[in-house]
């Protein structure tokens, strides 16, 4: 006699629970509410998923994606509907457009009620279907194991990306039979992983007939693995060419490499820009030519013939035309490539010429900043940051503004993971919660957050998560008391007509960060830098360093909007103080 | 300043996809965000176990344009499948329209007469009105509706565009 397998039933919010440590799950971000009871009474059952509770949803999702982007595993969120679904949409348009694994589990109001304006109703997935990969309404519980394992599949293969799963409270208490869903991929989401043979080969040729190649890699090798990275340096080994990177892709390839050009674009350095502008091969690697990369689009890198290697489709020929586009993923390709090159016996040149001029353009020396006895050069603070630091591969994360281009330009990653930014969205207050969420990551690891006065404010409130889960996380805040960017964007195209960017009333950080239980450091005088950087590395626990910093020291060299990469600032003087109208009304 | 604007071309997609809840304002909410236009787009289900739906979109850009159009379609998890009928070749589109016209007389005579001509089918009539039903491609249903202007159109309904490719293959 055969006898029909019973399975067990289980609530809307068991099933989500149990499928997520199916999936491997072990951190939670998120923020209790009405709508997702059922889910935080289940998770009470489950001390192996830990659940880290943030005082702002937003803060949730940096952090999230803080965490993925230093351990490379998909970030989970968990909030409420209503207020705390939409909260959490900037921190999911970020990781849409930096392209971070993140899966957002919101809470909603019960099916029957969908469409009545029900207390903390709001349509979580219209509002958020643009700035998400994939998003779900879930109707019954029997379908959350499935949408879940695809949610996270789609989160994470091709180019990764947000995906928010809206579940009905009564679907988290209704109950349905649970078939565990590991191992199940759904074949409807298969992204292409392997280069087109032909198109590597392809590459391989215009690779061997260069005499002035660059790479110009992006965040994408990181997404694709720490493997990628080695893949880099081989291919960057075996070709001799110089390397330049995006904000999003900085510590793909080591900095202390005399390939290394620094990096690229609006902010990056003159011998970068420069070699992109006369390079006649962009070999452009996991990069997807965002405007802050390009300057003006019909002056970018005119004489040269492009691949883009990318795993999206629609990256290739959005904003500039390239002759050959190579579909996958970067690591592999690049991989598919090595193996060509090396099966055709490729010598590389030694591209003496192009060498040659690159010395040149090096020799400016475009990241040289005024020196002062009396008041701290942000970039100094940065510089010496970096000297304490450097041995302990620290992980950096930054707000947005003056204080993170100044990181980007003089701290130097030898390692990917480790530079934790919004770029694409360019988000204040994502700093302090992606430090969070990397610290969870990592409990060994340094993880300071390199901070402007202005941005820490806009999610100052996670001092009190840190605090509650004993993260040490540091942050090292440049004060100029100015909204940076915005003052600097002013004094260069508004003839210095400061609108609202001054920090008025800033609170007393020290004082602040004691009350949350955190060691607050005053660093006011150059001569103290060094002994009050050694003193935050020290200090067991969470610490916070208001560093006082020059206040109108501007960010230099600079590609001021609608120019072209050879028309850099890189000083002060180069500044005119007026832009045209077409110039201005660039971002 | 001016805002400079790029010479346009019309192109007809067919697009496969999941016929799943949202798959509709997904598709159009993507064309509004991204700046694209839609001319026209019809949807319908069309396998045996109502698993897939065709879109029909009539769409006009720049050709840089049309080219990231197709790749952000193709993106979308729920698409199955982007096929550019206009750059594919020779195809068939059709659209159907329903016409009501109202008069008495000359005019209503002349209705008729350019019915017939224009092969529109009667499928409602009273003393003083008639509704034609019409098929064809969209230009000459244009025509139709235009010279209907003239001798007393009341309203008309268009289904929008349906294309499909010419020859023994499916797109």
């Amino acid at each position: 006699m055969i006898m029909e397998l019973k399975v067990a039933e289980k609530s809307g919010a068991e099933i989500l629970v149990q499928t997520l440590l199916d999936l491997g799950v072990d951190t939670v971000f998120g923020y209790p509410g009405g709508a997702v009871l059922p889910i935080y009474d289940a998770l009470y059952d489950h001390p192996k998923i830990k659940h880290i509770l943030v005082r702002h949803e937003q803060a949730a999702t940096h952090a999230a994606e803080g965490y993925a982007r230093s351990t490379g595993k998909p970030g989970v969120v968990l909030v409420t509907s209503g207020p705390g679904a939409t909260n959490a949409v900037t921190g999911i348009t970020d990781a849409l457009m930096d392209s971070i694994p993140m899966v957002v589990i919101t809470g909603q109001v019960a099916t029957n009620l969908i469409g009545s304006d029900a207390f903390q109703e709001a349509d979580t997935v219209g509002i958020t279907r643009h700035c998400t990969k994939h998003n779900y309404l879930v109707k019954q519980p029997s379908d959350l194991a499935g949408v879940l394992t695809e949610a996270f599949h789609i989160a994470t293969q091709g180019r990764p990306g947000p995906v928010v799963v809206d579940i009905p409270k009564n679907v988290q208490v209704a109950e349905a039979e649970f078939r565990s869903h590991n191992g199940k991929i759904n074949p409807r989401y298969q992204p292409q992983i392997d280069g087109d043979f032909k198109a590597i080969n392809e590459a391989a040729e215009m690779i061997m007939q260069a005499k002035a190649p660059i790479l110009y890699t992006g965040g994408g090798i990181i997404n694709s693995g720490p493997k990628a990275s080695e893949t880099l340096c081989q291919l960057a080994e075996l070709l001799g060419a110089p390397v330049t990177s995006t904000l999003m892709g900085l510590g793909a390839f080591s900095a202390s490499s005399e390939q290394w050009l620094g990096m690229l674009g609006m902010h990056g350095t003159f011998e970068a820009n420069m070699a992109m502008n006369r390079a006649d091969l962009v070999v452009c690697l996991g990069a997807r030519f965002d405007d802050r990369i390009t300057g003006r689009i019909d002056a970018f890198s005119p004489n040269s013939k492009k691949i883009h290697v990318d795993i999206d489709r629609s990256s290739v020929n959005k904003t500039i035309r390239v002759d050959l586009p190579v579909i996958g993923d970067v690591g592999r390709v690049m991989e598919q490539l090595l193996a060509v090159l090396k099966g055709r016996k490729f010598n590389a040149p030694d591209y003496e010429e192009w060498w040659a001029r690159i010395k040149g353009w090096r020799a400016t020396n475009c990241l040289a900043y005024p020196e002062s006895k009396t008041e701290i050069m942000p970039q100094e603070a940065i510089r010496k940051l970096w000297e304490a630091t450097h041995e302990r591969d620290p992980i950096i994360t930054t707000e947005v503004g003056q204080h993170q281009m100044w990181a980007a330009q003089h701290f130097d990653f030898e390692k990917p993971n480790k530079w934790l930014t919004s770029g694409g969205l360019g988000t204040m207050g994502y700093g302090l919660p992606a430090a969070i969420g990397a610290q969870l990551g990592d409990p060994d690891a340094l993880v300071i957050d390199i901070a402007g006065e202005a941005s820490i404010q806009m999610n100052i409130q996670e001092l009190g998560t840190a605090s509650q889960y004993r993260l040490p996380v540091k942050i090292f805040i440049l004060n100029n008391e100015y909204m940076g960017m915005v003052r600097q964007w002013q004094e260069l195209t508004y003839e210095s007509r400061y609108s609202n960017s001054y920090s008025d009333s800033l609170p007393d950080f020290i004082k602040l960060a004691e009350s949350y239980g955190w060691t607050g450091i005053l660093i006011e005088d150059p001569s103290d830098l060094e002994a009050g950087i050694k003193k935050m590395i020290e200090t067991d626990g969470p610490v916070l360093v208001d560093c006082r910093v020059a206040k109108l020291a501007n960010c230099f060299p600079m590609i001021p909007s609608g120019a072209a990469h050879t028309d850099m600032l890189l000083t002060p003087e180069d500044v005119k103080g007026t832009m045209d109208d077409n110039a201005k009304a660039l971002v | 300043m001016h805002i400079k604007e790029e010479k346009v071309e019309r192109h007809v997609l067919a697009v496969l996809v999941d016929n799943e809840a949202g798959i509709l304002a997904r598709i159009a909410g993507m064309f509004t965000a991204r700046g694209y236009n839609i001319e026209s787009l019809t949807v319908a289900d069309i396998s045996a176990d109502h698993a897939i739906s065709r879109i029909t979109i009539a769409t006009n850009g720049p050709p840089h344009v049309i080219e990231q159009i197709i790749a952000q379609l193709d993106r979308l998890v729920p698409v199955h499948s982007v096929r550019d009928l206009t750059e594919a070749g020779p195809h068939v589109q059709r659209e159907l329209a329903l016409v009501k016209v109202s008069g008495k007389g000359e005019n209503r005579i002349e209705a008729m007469r350019l019915a017939d001509v224009y092969r529109a089918r009667v499928v409602d009539a009273t003393t003083e009105s008639f509704v034609f039903e019409i098929t064809g491609a969209p230009d000459k249903i244009q025509t139709f509706v235009g010279l209907m202007r003239e001798v007393g159109l009341v309203e008309v309904g268009r289904t929008g565009v349906v294309a499909i490719g010419r020859g023994p293959d499916a797109a």
